[in-house]
């Protein structure tokens, strides 16, 4: 479903460029939940910029839902790529209700029963009808990257990108997230790529992923060999520490 | 349907059932703010009273604003004349009642000329950005270089004088300030994830800029168009006193303070109570505009 070649992706302001990532490779078969982890500048975003084609230079080969993304996405890429920000207090336009929110990428695409399906995305996402003419600032975090969800559902995409998508949330909001999104992967068969700074959110919602670090794709790891063996990069080791937490020191 | 139904309650709730109940909610909690504004709705009440006298102007005046009457020429103000008579001796209360419909329409020809059009320079070019943004903001820069009152002046000197070219006048030197801002809004949230949101469903650039660029730049565009308004007004009775507005017999007060510069000494009222009702319209839409902007500026809360 998705294949990454030798990805590069620069930056540029003025004269100065920034080389985010540094020529990574990684495959993501269909219905398979992939999760990059790194820490903050560790150019994670910059692959998913990059994977929906927000990203303006990159070099490399990208082929996603048999699609190379480009800034002019085709009507059809737009209907099978889809993406969750990670604020969603910034992710929603402040003067559109929900409705109009949940209704643009319908109109957009000239689907009909717009007024059904903006209902049933509610209900797919776990809020009821009386959401669905409030603005943004009438509803919490939670509810508002729910109702981004939805927004990234409602074309029936394939593949879904994450970034970072509970990182804005409280804890308790976060475990509801994401398993809404698991439940809805399941159901729909959908393809994910997760991006996230936590190692636990990553191993909760992928079966494998690729550590990053300074750019590159320092290892590729599975969830079982992270609970039963060794990593062998010692970022790797950092990281797996830290997601710990505060253990004794003794110990 | 239950006598209890409150439309109050209609309007300020969470769980609005339409988009109309969501889109009058959120105009009643604007007003609700507005309401308890006093300085704003000082402002409200003298364009409301602007507007008024406009629609109502043939019944409120006795006289028609054009009758001359030479031996009743520069008449006191008095029960039969309460602003007095001018020099021709035509009434002045009359000619100022009919001189709002000018006013007003001179204001909202060029509000509807320059709002939309500085929205439009500046929010395509804030959101292209690249050579595009460099053209056009160096034109906003030429044009804002040149002193408002003068550039019009040249204008209406080549097109010849009339209310239509002062129009026209006023509105080319009134855009670039609305280009600037709609311009400085977009530059904030074009790189915003709820634009790259739009991008990602398909949205065409067209659809991005007039469905979700518009919404956010209309608030600051208001605040600055309703205060700009007072120097319209002031900028139409410069022109008019200069003879290249509203040409005679027309009512216009800019005129009417020009023709009684001669008699300003002796019958003061000629000149003075246009002068006043310019001072009054145009304090009445500062006002309003201050008011708008505690309502609508989000910085400001």
């Amino acid at each position: 479903m998705i294949t990454v070649e030798e990805l590069r992706v620069d930056f540029r302001r003025g004269e100065d460029i920034l080389n985010a990532v540094a020529g990574i490779t990684f495959h993501v078969t269909a219905g398979e939940s992939y999760g990059l982890v790194g820490e903050s500048g560790s150019g994670k975003s910059s692959v998913l910029l990059a994977l929906s084609g927000l990203a303006k230079e990159w070099s490399g080969t990208i082929q996603i839902a048999g699609e190379t993304p480009t800034e002019r996405r085709s009507m059809d890429f737009c209907r099978s790529v889809q993406m969750v920000f990670q604020d969603p207090f910034g992710s929603l336009h402040p003067k559109h209700t929900v409705d109009s929110i949940l209704s643009e990428p319908l109109s957009i695409h000239g689907l009909g029963d717009i007024s059904d399906r903006v209902s049933a995305a509610l209900t797919e996402i776990g809020l009821d009808q009386s959401f669905r003419f409030r603005y943004p600032h009438q509803l919490s975090g939670g509810q508002r990257q729910r109702i981004a969800i939805a927004r990234a559902l409602i074309l029936a995409p394939k593949v879904i990108l994450l970034d970072e998508p509970t990182s804005a949330l409280d804890v308790s909001v976060q475990a509801e997230i994401l398993n809404l999104l698991s439940d809805i992967r399941d159901r729909r068969g959908l393809t994910f790529v997760l991006v996230s700074h936590d190692l636990a959110v990553v191993a909760h919602m992928c079966s494998r992923f690729g550590v990053m670090h300074l750019g590159e794709l320092v290892e590729e790891m599975t969830v079982e060999r992270l609970r039963t063996g060794e990593p062998e990069h010692p970022f790797t080791r950092q990281l797996i520490a830290a997601a710990r937490g505060y253990e004794p020191a003794t110990s | 349907m239950t006598p209890a139904w409150n439309s109050t309650r209609w309007l300020l709730s969470h769980t609005p059932g339409s988009k109309v109940q969501a889109r009058l909610g959120r105009i009643y909690m604007g007003w609700l703010t507005f309401r308890s504004n006093p300085i704003g709705m000082t402002g409200l009440v003298i364009v409301a009273l602007l507007v008024a006298v406009a629609i109502l102007a043939p019944w409120l005046s006795e006289h028609t604003p054009f009758t001359q009457s030479l031996p009743d020429r520069l008449r006191p103000p008095s029960h039969d004349h309460w602003f007095g008579t001018d020099e021709l001796g035509r009434d002045i209360f009359s000619r100022i009642v009919h001189g709002t419909r000018i006013t007003l329409l001179i204001v909202c020809l060029v509000v509807i000329v320059a709002a939309p059009l500085g929205l439009v320079v500046g929010s395509v070019s804030g959101y292209f950005g690249g050579w595009l943004d460099i053209v056009a903001m160096r034109i906003t820069d030429i044009v804002l270089a040149f002193p408002r009152l003068i550039l019009a002046l040249a204008f209406v000197a080549a097109l010849g004088p009339g209310l239509e070219n002062a129009v026209i006048a006023i509105a080319v030197t009134a855009w670039p300030p609305y280009a600037r801002i709609a311009r400085a809004e977009t530059m904030t949230i074009r790189h915003s994830d709820f634009i790259n949101a739009a991008r990602l469903q398909g949205a065409t650039h067209f659809r991005v800029i007039t469905c979700h660029v518009f919404p956010m730049c209309a608030s600051s565009l208001i605040i600055r168009v309703s205060l700009d308004m007072a120097g319209i007004i002031l900028t139409a009775a410069g022109l008019g006193f200069l003879g290249l507005g509203a040409q005679p017999p027309a009512p216009e007060w800019g005129a009417m303070v020009s023709s009684g510069r001669q008699f300003m000494l002796d019958q003061w009222w000629v000149a003075a109570i246009p002068g006043l009702a310019i001072l009054i319209v145009s304090l009445g839409f500062n006002l309003l505009g201050d008011g708008l902007r505690d309502v609508l500026d989000p910085r400001s809360h």
